[in-house]
């Protein structure tokens, strides 16, 4: 089994909802992206999203656009982002560390070489914003080859033939992007995402993942209620922007201790 | 040779395709086959001819740059006036196009991102023919270089939005009007401003520019009795270039050659010449294409005088044309640039817009090696009536 199905199964069982956070690799500084990833796994976090900056991040907010800026200015790359995640592996063997992003980086690089490296630095899934199933023929192939999953995003506007097709593609989780809108945007409509989920059930036999616009304990409560898992982004990058090199580890760490207590209460 | 692109998911051989994030996929999807529903249906077609006719005033002539030509000493120049079109450009043509989708999709408002401000003011136009709200995204720097226009939007009705990420050019007024129609999907079309994107996209701004050449292919044969022997366009995202091109890809014995904004020199890296410069393959904006990228794949800032070529990357159609060797893709630099346009100023009383004057400049350069019996047919793509600031700064004069 892999580290993703591990994981979910254990909550399963468990009787849990995953806590899933993201971060930008390199923001606020390169050096300090595996304390806070390990920061993260203390407090709570299941699975971790670790963001690979991108000159262009069309989908993405002011927020998560600041820190891909700041980490690009940090001379950080994909290379870069890889050789973190397995200085992260030395200590943690367990978290699912799951690399998200846009398609070029990894284009610039070629899936083949890109797939190789995950499963050897240890990512355990791949999201790219950009490249929908219509697109993903090439990294599908070589991500199942080494045995590196697929995450895939269904959203709002997703109709139930293309959740269909999503799901003869995706592995490890399904990620539901629960507004129409960029990342950090406001305004959860927790009855939509209600509305959704039974369609989505329908065909995906994998865990449902739901994310955008969770910015506090109580929308986390909320929406951990209705999926398996939540995620928030936005919300803990502007965290670290409002940090300190000093106590960005510290206030990270209090921020997803609080969510994962919501997660919990659910 | 057979030539039938782009396939079904809007590839052009390895280029083009649909690669946006999955909110919008519904979105292009919806577009794509309301296109096509819409493209032959005669009351659409009826409706937009008539919208060319005498809201935009076409057909556009072909002018015969004689004293410019008589002065290189060897091919004729022809100009195809784009320039003399309702607001100035070719653009026009697109935007009618998708406004009149618009409204029959019912979407009531509208958005566009613009580069040197053409798009913006052809989007404003329509939106204010057809009573759309409308909302330009435009980077900070080009509102600078293009000030005359962004008043003309606003006189419009149109709300232009300042966008301060990135390098603030067109690319970024691209990733934000993206976000405002992830954001807004079910009220909002976006009006695309060129041959690039996202399927539909690269086809459907073609098949609307397609005007230009086949206007020219029935003028040229009328004016001098056969087709050019080359036409030249300049290249951003390429959809004047399209326009002319695509209707004489299946004529034998025209070549075709796309010019980009060769910036400080293609040497100089400073530039906006991603064919030129064979820019490695990539993926922004909805579409694969060649793009001006760093080894790790992220975008780099790009350079030209003139912000409407002042773009990474190039429609996938004209990524296409260059590999199966149907067109060639060369660079004028800025000073080149600006010479065509002085030039053309001088010898005809004809005010280009600077990104027509990369094609132009091209035509000055290969012409004088040519016979005088050879033909260049330009396409004059703007008028430059936008452009004075910039050109008064290179100058060195205060307006």
């Amino acid at each position: 089994m892999s580290r993703i199905q591990t994981t979910f199964a254990r909550l399963k069982a468990a009787q849990r909802k995953a806590l899933i956070p993201f971060i930008t690799a390199g923001d606020p500084s390169p050096q300090l992206t595996v304390p806070l990833l390990h920061g993260l796994v203390a407090a709570g976090a299941d699975v971790l999203e670790l963001g690979v900056p991108f000159s262009d991040p069309m989908a993405d907010g002011p927020t998560i656009q600041r820190a891909s800026e700041r980490a690009l200015k940090q001379g950080v790359s994909l290379r870069s982002v890889l050789a973190m995640v397995a200085e992260f592996r030395q200590l943690d063997t367990t978290t699912p560390v799951v690399l998200m992003g846009y398609g070029n980086p990894i284009e610039a690089m070629g899936w083949e070489v890109f797939a190789k490296r995950c499963a050897e630095v240890g990512v355990d899934g791949v999201l790219t914003v950009d490249f929908p199933p219509e697109e993903s023929h090439e990294a599908f192939e070589h991500l199942e080859a080494y045995g590196v999953d697929p995450i895939f995003l269904l959203a709002p506007t997703t109709s139930d033939e293309r959740i269909a097709a999503v799901a003869k593609l995706a592995r490890g989780y399904v990620y539901y992007v629960s507004l129409k809108g960029v990342t950090g945007a406001g305004n959860l409509d927790l009855s939509a995402i209600e509305e959704k989920m039974p369609h989505m059930r329908r065909y995906l036999d994998l865990p449902i993942g739901v994310g955008f616009g969770i910015r506090d304990a109580a929308t986390a409560e909320a929406v951990a209620k209705l999926c398996d898992g939540v995620v928030v982004g936005s919300r803990i990058v502007q965290e670290i922007e409002n940090s300190t090199e000093q106590n960005v580890v510290a206030h990270v760490a209090t921020l997803v201790g609080e969510l994962r207590q919501a997660v919990d209460r659910a | 040779m057979s030539y039938n692109y782009p396939d079904q998911g809007g590839h052009f051989g390895q280029f083009g395709g649909i690669y946006m994030a999955e909110t919008l996929i519904p979105a292009v999807e919806e577009l794509r086959v309301q296109y096509l529903r819409f493209r032959d249906d005669p009351e659409f077609k009826a409706e937009f001819a008539h919208e060319l006719k005498h809201y935009v005033g076409r057909p556009s002539p072909i002018y015969h740059a004689k004293r410019l030509s008589d002065s290189l000493g060897g091919a004729q120049i022809y100009l195809k006036r784009e320039d003399l079109n309702h607001t100035g450009a070719h653009k026009i043509n697109n935007a009618i196009g998708q406004a009149l989708l618009a409204k029959r999709m019912g979407k009531k408002r509208v958005i566009a991102e613009t580069g040197a401000g053409m798009h913006g003011v052809a989007t404003a136009t329509v939106a204010a023919r057809f009573g759309m709200e409308c909302i330009v995204y435009m980077g900070a720097e080009d509102i600078q270089r293009q000030a005359p226009n962004v008043f003309r939007m606003k006189l419009l009705g149109a709300t232009v939005v300042p966008v301060e990420s990135g390098s603030k050019t067109l690319k970024d007024a691209c990733n934000e009007a993206i976000r405002d129609w992830v954001t807004n999907v079910e009220s909002t079309f976006y009006i695309f401003g060129t041959a690039a994107g996202p399927h539909p996209y690269p086809m459907m701004v073609r098949d609307f520019q397609c005007v230009i050449g086949n206007e020219a292919k029935v003028q040229m044969p009328e004016m001098i009795g056969r087709q050019p022997d080359a036409v030249i366009a300049c290249v951003g995202g390429g959809s004047n270039a399209i326009g002319l091109f695509h209707p004489y890809i299946d004529v034998p014995n025209v070549q075709i050659i796309g010019v980009e904004a060769g910036g400080y020199g293609v040497a100089s890296g400073k530039h906006a010449a991603p064919l030129t410069a064979n820019a490695k393959v990539g993926v922004l904006h909805g579409n694969k294409v060649n793009l001006m990228q760093d080894e790790n794949g992220q975008i780099i800032e790009t350079h030209s005088i003139s912000a409407g070529l002042d773009y990474p990357g190039v429609g996938p159609e004209h990524c296409l044309l260059k590999d199966i060797g149907r067109a060639q893709y060369v660079a004028a630099d800025d000073d080149e640039a600006i010479a065509a346009f002085d030039a053309l100023c001088r010898f005809e009383g004809i005010i280009p817009a600077l990104e027509s004057s990369h094609a132009l400049a091209h035509a000055i350069k290969i012409a004088p090696s040519m016979g005088k019996d050879k033909v260049l047919l330009v396409n004059l793509s703007g008028r430059g009536d936008k452009d004075m600031n910039t050109v008064a700064r290179i100058k060195g004069i205060t307006l």
